[in-house]
């Protein structure tokens, strides 16, 4: 007796758990968003203001699969939106194909890199990409490892070197921008896929040299020294200003979302990207990266309501395009 | 006779001397334990607590980090360990009674043994490789609490299951005997004899695996946890009827870890101080759930009586 009360009521739960988890899911409207670390930062402020904006209504979330992971999502049709530190590559084009996801490529924001000497240094103030070529390529393992055989003027000293590890987009960037070639680097170095390590191992060692986002150097400007990049025309130093005109190059880059088409068609997808273009530019400085210039946003707007689907790369990483530039060219598939 | 007491007394005073090493040596192994661990807090405590507030308990995340907070990661948090605790303590305490008490002892039971004791090894980051390819792709559970819950017992499961076998193989065998002695089957001594002797024991191995499990990130980011969420699951109860609801098993969430990892990798100190109070709150939120673990332990010890 008693048993088969327990079980009608095991039963009668049961029935009562799987009803409610099919119904759960399409009710609340949700913007999904994944991808990029390096991206995250703005895509959270806009989501926190936007949420703010519609008291509630609309439900974002942002997750950190990384740009790579983001787009594995996206192109299954998983997420709406995808941040990418960087343009979508062929083979990620191949698998929405496939899937037949179309997207709009939106740029939102410039990530820079910054290369950081110890402010005791006293030696360097600037270099060349042809230095820091010397410095970083996989040649150079185990044989450039004093300062003076970068430039001879520069002193006998070890040259220690700090990075960040090789999952990291910006260790991607850094040796597309210098190398020429992406992840072709020396290994020999303190690698660390958090950039607060690094900042702490360059402020604490006299003859260090590394590299990493803008925003960091931003943060802890008094224990380090930027190494401006000398163009051989003029020495630019990384501020907002000469990354957001273009002068600081090789190493600024524009970060982007993809927006999924058929995610736009919703109402509440469409209605997060436009509120995204018109308000980065306030969010972007307020969380300290750099904004595009203020028609870039306009233009981007432009093609997102236009219906502009794809991508302007073809599938590579490019270094040194003007933003400008960029929201000219012809979208490819 | 002289000689033999004297060659006494030297090994004796050799055994007390040995003996007194050891008790010394015991002893700065535990403080270096304690020591770590209370510099741990210090340090935390240190950054963190002044960070710690209402506000802080009861915000959402925020790009200012003044005003951000932890609601959603530890309400996350603590969905997630209810749904892993309900799946991976049942689970657990079958399989290791059932592998104690009725498993015959062949060959096949042997395997089984040694391969639950080499899952206990296995890589968190594994069993986050397995639950996106079972529960998100297969049964289509979502990137939600419910997906996480059950990674997460999966992880903790071969803990559960030793440290029950363990428990009950304290049980003296006599216990058994008086028990089939007076008729009872092999259930009633398992139900009535055998599970509450030895639950004091599996409760403190609950207590390791649920730690553990609080404190996972990398399976969790691969099934798809979410970083940036400001808004709550689904009330588990509702007004209108049937007055429960298990929405909230598929909504999409975040955890207490992945809100520190994030944080601390910001280049902002301000957010690296939120990081520590984070910290602070899983470690407070991780004592409490072994306090409730040791007094149901003690409630258990004390109706014992041989």
């Amino acid at each position: 007796m008693e048993e088969t009360e327990m079980n009608t009521k095991a039963l009668v739960t049961f029935f009562a758990l799987m009803a409610s988890l099919t119904g759960a899911q399409a009710r609340a409207q949700i913007v999904q968003i994944d991808g990029s670390s390096t991206v995250f930062p703005v895509t959270e402020a806009v989501a926190e203001e936007f949420q703010k904006a519609k008291k509630g209504k609309v439900k974002v979330t942002v997750g950190i699969s990384g740009t790579g992971g983001g787009f594995k999502k996206f192109c299954r049709g998983e997420t709406d939106i995808s941040d990418a530190s960087r343009p979508i590559l062929k083979q990620e084009m191949e698998a929405c194909k496939q899937a037949s996801v179309q997207y709009y490529e939106l740029p939102v924001a410039f990530d820079a890199l910054t290369v950081m000497v110890n402010p005791k240094n006293d030696w360097v103030s600037s270099m060349t990409v042809a230095d820091l070529k010397k410095i970083w390529e996989p040649a150079a393992q185990g044989k450039v490892t004093t300062w003076n055989q970068v430039r001879a003027s520069w002193p006998n000293a070890p040259l220690k070197l700090f990075g960040p590890g090789a999952d990291s987009g910006t260790f991607d960037y850094f040796t597309e921008a210098i190398v020429g070639k992406a992840k072709a680097s020396r290994g020999d170095f303190t690698a660390s896929e958090d950039d607060n390590v690094l900042v702490q191992g360059i402020a604490n060692d006299k003859n260090a040299l590394g590299y990493f986002g803008f925003a960091y150097y931003v943060e802890n400007q008094k224990k380090l020294k930027a190494v401006g990049i000398d163009g051989g025309k003029e020495v630019v130093p990384p501020s907002p200003k000469t990354v957001e005109d273009g002068t600081y190059q090789p190493l600024s880059r524009p970060i982007f979302i993809y927006v999924s088409k058929k995610a736009a068609e919703k109402p509440e997808v469409k209605e997060f990207v436009e509120f995204y273009m018109q308000n980065a530019a306030k969010l972007v400085r307020q969380i300290k990266y750099v904004a595009l210039p203020a028609n870039a946003y306009t233009l981007g707007l432009e093609h997102f309501q236009k219906g502009k689907i794809g991508t302007v790369f073809g599938g590579e990483a490019q270094v040194g395009i003007k933003i400008e530039e960029l929201l000219k060219r012809e979208a490819k598939f | 006779m002289e000689r033999n007491q004297s060659s006494r007394d030297n090994k004796t005073a050799r055994r007390k001397f040995y003996d007194r090493t050891f008790a010394m040596l015991g002893l700065l192994a535990t403080f270096i334990g304690l020591i770590t661990l209370f510099a741990l807090m210090i340090d935390l405590a240190t950054d963190g607590a002044g960070r710690l507030s209402r506000q802080f308990l009861l915000s959402f995340p925020s790009r200012f980090p003044e005003q951000a907070g932890i609601l959603s990661a530890w309400v996350g948090t603590t969905l997630v360990m209810l749904v892993t605790a309900l799946t991976a303590v049942p689970l657990g305490v079958a399989a290791g009674v059932y592998l104690e008490e009725y498993a015959p002892k062949n060959w096949l039971t042997a395997l089984i043994e040694i391969n639950i004791a080499n899952l206990a090894g296995v890589p968190s980051i594994v069993y986050g490789l397995m639950a996106l390819g079972l529960f998100v792709y297969q049964l289509r559970l979502g990137h939600s609490i419910l997906t996480a819950g059950l990674t997460l017992a999966l992880l903790i499961l071969p803990i559960v299951i030793v440290a029950t076998r363990e428990a009950i193989r304290a049980v003296p065998g006599i216990m058994r005997e008086a028990a089939y002695a007076l008729g009872a089957t092999k259930w009633q001594m398992v139900k009535d004899h055998v599970l509450p002797y030895s639950t004091g024991g599996i409760l403190t191995g609950v207590i390791i695996a649920l730690s553990r499990a609080i404190g996972e990130t990398a399976p969790l980011i691969t099934i798809g946890a979410l970083t940036f969420i400001a808004f709550l699951p689904d009330s588990p109860v509702k007004p209108e009827f049937p007055f429960i609801s298990f929405d909230w098993l598929m909504s999409p969430f975040t955890v207490m870890p992945i809100q520190m990892f994030n944080w601390v990798s910001r280049p902002q100190e301000e957010f690296h101080l939120n990081a520590a109070a984070t910290g602070l709150v899983l470690m407070v939120m991780t004592l409490a759930m072994n306090a409730l673990a040791i007094y149901l332990r003690y409630r258990f010890r004390k109706r014992i009586r041989w």
